[in-house]
């Protein structure tokens, strides 16, 4: 990630080491060194939270994976082993399973505190499009994850959303018999899904370490949304980050426990404590929290094709959003309109979650349309045209001027510029 | 290394070494993805169980509604009522989003007995029998209607509950498959 490092280990074993293959020197450039904005907020910790939340994912799934059984006379049972039999296997698969639903807490704080402060704008919208896919991963991951105890709510899950693809005209159908492996969801699918949700961890991590290194290239945005420019601008990583980061990974941790050990059930359907049984659909059916939203706009579209298209283009455009935006100011603390819409889009996205819990019927169908309205208004309407219309308030001169105010400034415009810190390339 | 004044427009022997190799490792590599498309598909056990099935109709009383499995896939077999029936067939056909009258859903003569695929043709829900407004099927997932025939009436589904190829070996005794 990093060019040329001046790093030089202490001991001869680690200088013979290094200039083998120079990993130490990488690592203190990129986490050691490195210089962050010194005004990062603590919605910035999120980023080393998912990647807490990434490493804990794998290792309780790891385990998991020792003692589950991909089949669909075995699985449900296999689970309830877990739960009963093996040492400590209720906790690990509370943790596992609440650990999904915080892994997307944090990347709906990551993805949104991206939305407020003009992280996807240029020069990052190579580093937004990988996050993009990582999210997209995720729910994937996620998804075929659910499947696995192969309880009511699994079953149903996996033929609601494989049967999404049918809604494709002409290969729909062959598409749907591929993904099940048979002409319905069945042992085939579980068998594929439970291979799938192993590999595709890995898969993540593979384009999170893309997206850090996307990330290095230009450097964390910041809150005021301007570039550093000295040395006064920045603080290196480590210790002022790493303690930061990790004392945010603790204040997590405390929340993520809560769930864990205190109401594992709380964000799961009671419906999946029951066997899958191909012959009768729960009465009320929904996929788990972090999907009610894409799942109301599903619903909100009256034709299956089309209501598939709209669910799937909600996640599509946040691809496009880097060049949708038109606004030159970053940070969304120096756009006074851009606020309003942007905190509305945020309560709209929450709307639609709870609209996406409700039964696909009368009032609740009309908000959903308002809403998904609305969720695809602020991309192709509002932040095309805000840009060009707002009067944005004036941005501080420097990073350390936002955060010391003018006399910070002073003495920061004293430095030179060319000292600014060229440890990226 | 004097013979090295190659113009860009002339063809050399290496020109077309270097599009044959790179064409026959095209080909070679679209055939060695083929092998692992295809095993997603079905494999022989799961076709092999698609075998034809036989159902005794004689128990199940009018009104009611049996499911049966073929294929892995859901069945439903309704006993239709005379009520049911006549709505079925009196419905305006022309005002269905999938027009098709009740006598093309059922065998000639056998107007009684309804067999169609029991999962929605929205996203592949089981809907709820002798509910909705039409007293066909309600699905419990996104609300779509189904009239005694198996038509969709009302919600995001785009058709009726397909028919599956059956036939009738005798009066009261049918062949899935």
């Amino acid at each position: 990630m990093s060019g040329h490092s001046t790093y030089v280990p202490k001991s001869a074993i680690g200088r013979w080491f290094e200039s083998r293959l120079p990993i130490m020197g990488l690592i203190h450039s990129s986490f050691v060194v490195f210089p962050n904005p010194r005004n990062l907020n603590y919605y910035w910790t999120f980023g080393g939270i998912l990647a807490f939340m990434l490493v804990s994912q794998i290792l309780t799934g790891v385990v998991l994976a020792m003692h589950y059984v991909a089949n669909v006379d075995l699985a449900f049972n296999s689970v309830e082993h877990i739960m009963r039999d093996v040492n400590y296997g209720w906790m690990l698969r509370y943790l596992h399973a609440n650990g999904a639903s915080m892994f997307f807490v944090a990347v709906y704080v990551h993805i949104a505190r991206g939305l407020y402060y003009g992280s996807y704008k240029e020069p990052r919208e190579v580093l937004w499009i990988l996050g993009v896919i990582i999210f997209l991963l995720m729910m994937a991951t996620a998804f075929m994850g659910y499947v696995l105890p192969w309880g009511q709510m699994s079953f149903w899950g996996a033929t609601v959303i494989t049967n999404l693809f049918s809604a494709l005209p002409v290969v729909g159908e062959t598409i749907v018999t591929y993904l099940w492996g048979g002409f319905s969801v069945g042992n085939p699918t579980l068998n594929r899904f439970f291979s799938l949700h192993y590999l595709l961890p890995f898969m993540i991590a593979g384009v999170v370490v893309l997206h850090v290194w996307a990330l290095h290239v230009p450097g964390s945005n910041n809150p005021a949304g301007i570039d550093k420019k000295t040395d006064k601008d920045t603080l290196p990583f480590h210790p002022y980050f790493t303690v930061k980061d990790a004392f945010a990974v603790v204040c997590f941790l405390i929340f993520f426990c809560w769930f864990a050990f205190y109401i594992p059930n709380y964000l799961g359907h009671a419906d999946n404590y029951i066997e899958a049984n191909a012959a009768v659909t729960p009465a009320h059916i929904v996929p788990e929290w972090y999907f009610l939203p894409f799942y109301a706009i599903l619903r909100a579209v009256p034709d299956k094709l089309l209501g598939v298209l709209a669910m799937f283009g909600s996640i599509a455009i946040l691809v496009f959003l880097p060049w949708l935006d038109s606004s030159k100011v970053r940070s969304g603390s120096y756009r006074p309109a851009f606020q309003v819409f942007f905190w509305v889009f945020v309560a709209n996205a929450i709307v639609l979650g709870w609209l996406g819990g409700k039964p696909p019927e009368g009032l609740y169908v009309h908000a959903s349309r308002l809403c998904t309205l609305y969720y695809f208004a602020y991309f192709i309407v509002v932040l095309p045209l805000l840009g060009k219309f707002e009067r944005t308030r004036p941005l501080p001169a420097s990073i350390a001027e936002a955060v010391l105010g003018t006399s910070g400034s002073a003495s920061a415009m004293a430095g030179s510029v060319a000292a600014s810190p060229n440890t990226k390339g | 290394m004097t013979d090295v004044a190659t113009t860009a427009t002339e063809h050399t022997r290496r020109d077309f070494l270097f599009i044959a190799t790179g064409a026959a490792g095209a080909v070679a590599a679209a055939s060695a993805i083929w092998p692992f498309v295809s095993q997603m598909a079905p494999d022989a056990d799961t076709i092999a169980a698609g075998a034809p099935v036989d159902f005794d109709l004689t128990p199940v009383a009018e009104g009611q509604i049996v499911k049966l499995f073929w294929r892995g896939k859901l069945i439903f077999v309704r006993h239709r009522t005379k009520t049911e029936i006549k709505s079925a067939v009196e419905t305006d056909v022309a005002s269905l989003r999938d027009p098709e009258p009740d006598s093309v859903r059922v065998k000639a003569g056998k107007a009684q007995w309804l067999i169609v695929y029991g999962n929605c043709t929205h996203l592949g829900c089981v809907p709820l029998g002798n509910d909705g407004a039409f007293n066909g099927w309600l699905c419990p997932c996104h609300g779509s209607i189904f009239d005694t025939s198996g038509r969709i009436r009302q919600g995001p589904a785009p058709t009726n509950l397909p028919v599956p190829p059956y036939e009738f070996v005798s009066d009261q005794k049918i062949r899935i498959g």
